[in-house]
């Protein structure tokens, strides 16, 4: 079996965001593998050590510096790394184009995907991309287990958890719980630089983007900031309860 | 037509069904506002909307007794496309932001996902969307016959029920076989109200010290209050509270009028999930922790002391 599995490339979340001429400016700043697709990653990783025979391929689309991603994920144990290169900014419909032709191309059966994107807060690519594929789609995964062609295991759900099983080909989005992924011990990364790193452009794709992005800005709503001195419990209590009700009008 | 995707839950229409339908106003495309009621034993629901859109499709159907993200995508991408929709409203819960995504490569259109606002200028729909934890607020365009637009909870105004009762019509929808088994269902039943629909939230972190300081502190203020509870994804990890009730990147989005925050440190992620909450309240003994910056109230002190003190007065 083979498995896809989505690496992006994001802002660190200790950094702080930089805007330059509207737009996020990463320069300078710490990347990181997405923490979801590092759950998927692992997941992929663990299907395969389970006994099933099993590769797995990352997934980068984006600027060079992804493929410092790429080789992270690969020091973790994944078998080798496609790369589509690219400077554009792509929205997640547009980028499922991407992922199901790669999943297609490389005869995937299972497809792992950040829950939702620690950059665009997004949740649409991995639904998108089983859309495209006509497969089934689970998000918000947190257990898994492959039994021959089926998959079981749980998720969260509007309310509450669900337990469900699906058959392969199917497209798995993470949630924390999934796992604890593994850190890239130094062995490891000295074998993932041999490891093939693939790179293809986006043109080679033929589509279209679906978005247009016009501009980004850090808004901090202004906040009061009345912040009382606790020593006296019960007079600091009154008067925020005060605050609150007379000032604020929050609380009956 | 603007087709809105009507959200319910235990019988009740939810609040975003209300905020879309004000969302659709407020944009004023051509053609009726029009809600599309999926389920099983919905009649209640659709009489119920049916005072706020212009007309009320209705798919009544024991196969839709139970969501499905390839179910509803269909469902919705039919009538979408039988309605020439110019429009399509799905709230921003976590089944709309599931299914969204596939209506959107059915009908070969962009997606505008939570959304905080939507505008629309000759044709083409700006949206602003928060990104990078919410951190960010970016600007982005569709233009193209038909857009997907998910809107985030509480960012629109609700519209109100009038006098004028809707039509509704009967839809046959061509359903495909559901793939995905749910094999069980785990509820956390709560008696309190729900967190995206209430309108005070108390929330806590590490800092109330057990799972028995959160009961008392934290359900103890929700309970005078008659608010929600939330947690941190510190204490649902340590299993001191269910994760239904976290708050946060990979927890729910909460956007109340009052936020109070006990013994929360403000982590970048738990602070993407509240964060523009409308009044934020922090209790903390830190005086230098993250939540303070983004506070427009609070007290440095011991929650022991501080939160007790506060049902006291509540009390009086």
């Amino acid at each position: 079996m083979r498995i896809l599995t989505l690496v992006r490339q994001v802002l660190d979340a200790e950094e702080s965001v930089r805007i330059r001429d509207g737009e996020v400016d990463l320069n300078g700043s710490k990347l990181v593998v997405d923490t979801m697709d590092e759950y998927g990653v692992e997941q992929a990783l663990r299907v395969r050590e389970s006994g099933v025979e099993a590769e797995v391929i990352a997934l980068a689309v984006g600027p060079e510096r992804n493929q410092d991603a790429l080789r992270t994920v690969l020091a973790m144990g994944a078998d080798r790394a496609i790369h589509v290169m690219t400077e554009l900014m792509l929205d997640p419909i547009f980028l499922s184009q991407v992922v199901a032709q790669v999943a297609q191309n490389e005869n995937v059966e299972l497809i792992f995907c950040g829950g939702q994107q620690a950059d665009w807060d997004s949740h649409a690519l991995g639904a998108a991309t089983a859309e495209r594929l006509q497969w089934p789609q689970i998000t918000w995964t947190n257990g898994l287990e492959v039994h021959g062609q089926t998959l079981t295991g749980k998720h969260d759900a509007e309310d509450g958890s669900e337990t469900f099983s699906v058959e392969l080909p199917a497209v798995i989005t993470t949630q924390q719980g999934l796992n604890e992924p593994r850190y890239p011990t130094v062995p490891n990364i000295m074998k993932a630089k041999k490891k093939e790193l693939r790179v293809e452009t986006l043109e080679q794709f033929h589509i279209g983007p679906k978005l247009k992005f016009l501009s980004a800005e850090v808004q901090a709503k202004t906040r009061l900031h009345k912040i009382l001195d606790g020593k006296d419990a019960p007079a600091a209590a009154a008067e925020l309860v005060r605050l609150l009700r007379h000032e604020a009008r929050v609380i009956a | 037509m603007i087709l809105v995707v009507v959200e319910y839950a235990n019988g009740k229409v939810s609040k975003s069904t209300y905020e879309m339908a004000g969302c659709a106003r407020q944009l004023g495309r051509e053609g009726p506002v029009t809600a599309l009621v999926l389920g099983s034993g919905v009649a209640a629901i659709a009489s119920e909307v049916a005072l706020v859109f212009d007309q009320v499709l209705v798919a009544d159907h024991a196969d839709l007794a139970q969501y499905d993200a390839e179910v509803w995508a269909a469902a919705v991408a039919q009538i979408a496309r039988e309605g020439e929709a110019n429009t399509v409203l799905i709230g921003g819960s976590r089944s709309g932001r599931e299914y969204s995504p596939r209506v959107a490569v059915k009908l070969d259109a962009p997606l505008l996902e939570d959304a905080i606002s939507v505008v629309d200028a000759n044709g083409t729909l700006t949206a602003e969307r928060y990104t990078y934890l919410a951190r960010v607020t970016e600007k982005v365009e569709a233009d193209a016959p038909v857009v997907v637009v998910t809107i985030k909870q509480g960012a629109f105004t609700a519209a109100m029920p009038g006098n004028q009762v809707a039509e509704q019509f009967d839809v046959d929808l061509n359903l495909p076989q559901r793939r995905v088994q749910i094999t069980g269902k785990a509820t956390e039943k709560s008696s309190r109200i729900a967190l995206t629909e209430a309108d005070i939230v108390v929330s806590g972190g590490r800092g109330v010290g057990s799972a028995e300081g959160f009961a008392t502190l934290v359900e103890g203020l929700a309970d005078q209050l008659g608010a929600a509870v939330g947690a941190t994804r510190a204490i649902v990890d340590a299993g001191w509270r269910p994760y239904q009730e976290q708050v946060g990147q990979t927890g729910k989005t909460v956007q109340p009028k009052a936020y109070i925050a006990i013994g929360i440190s403000g982590a970048v992620q738990h602070l993407s999930g509240m964060s523009k909450s409308k009044c934020i309240v922090a209790i903390n003994k830190d005086a230098d922790a993250p939540i303070f910056k983004i506070s427009d109230y609070g007290i440095v002190g011991d929650v022991n002391q501080i939160v007790p003190a506060m049902i006291a007065e509540l009390q009086k």
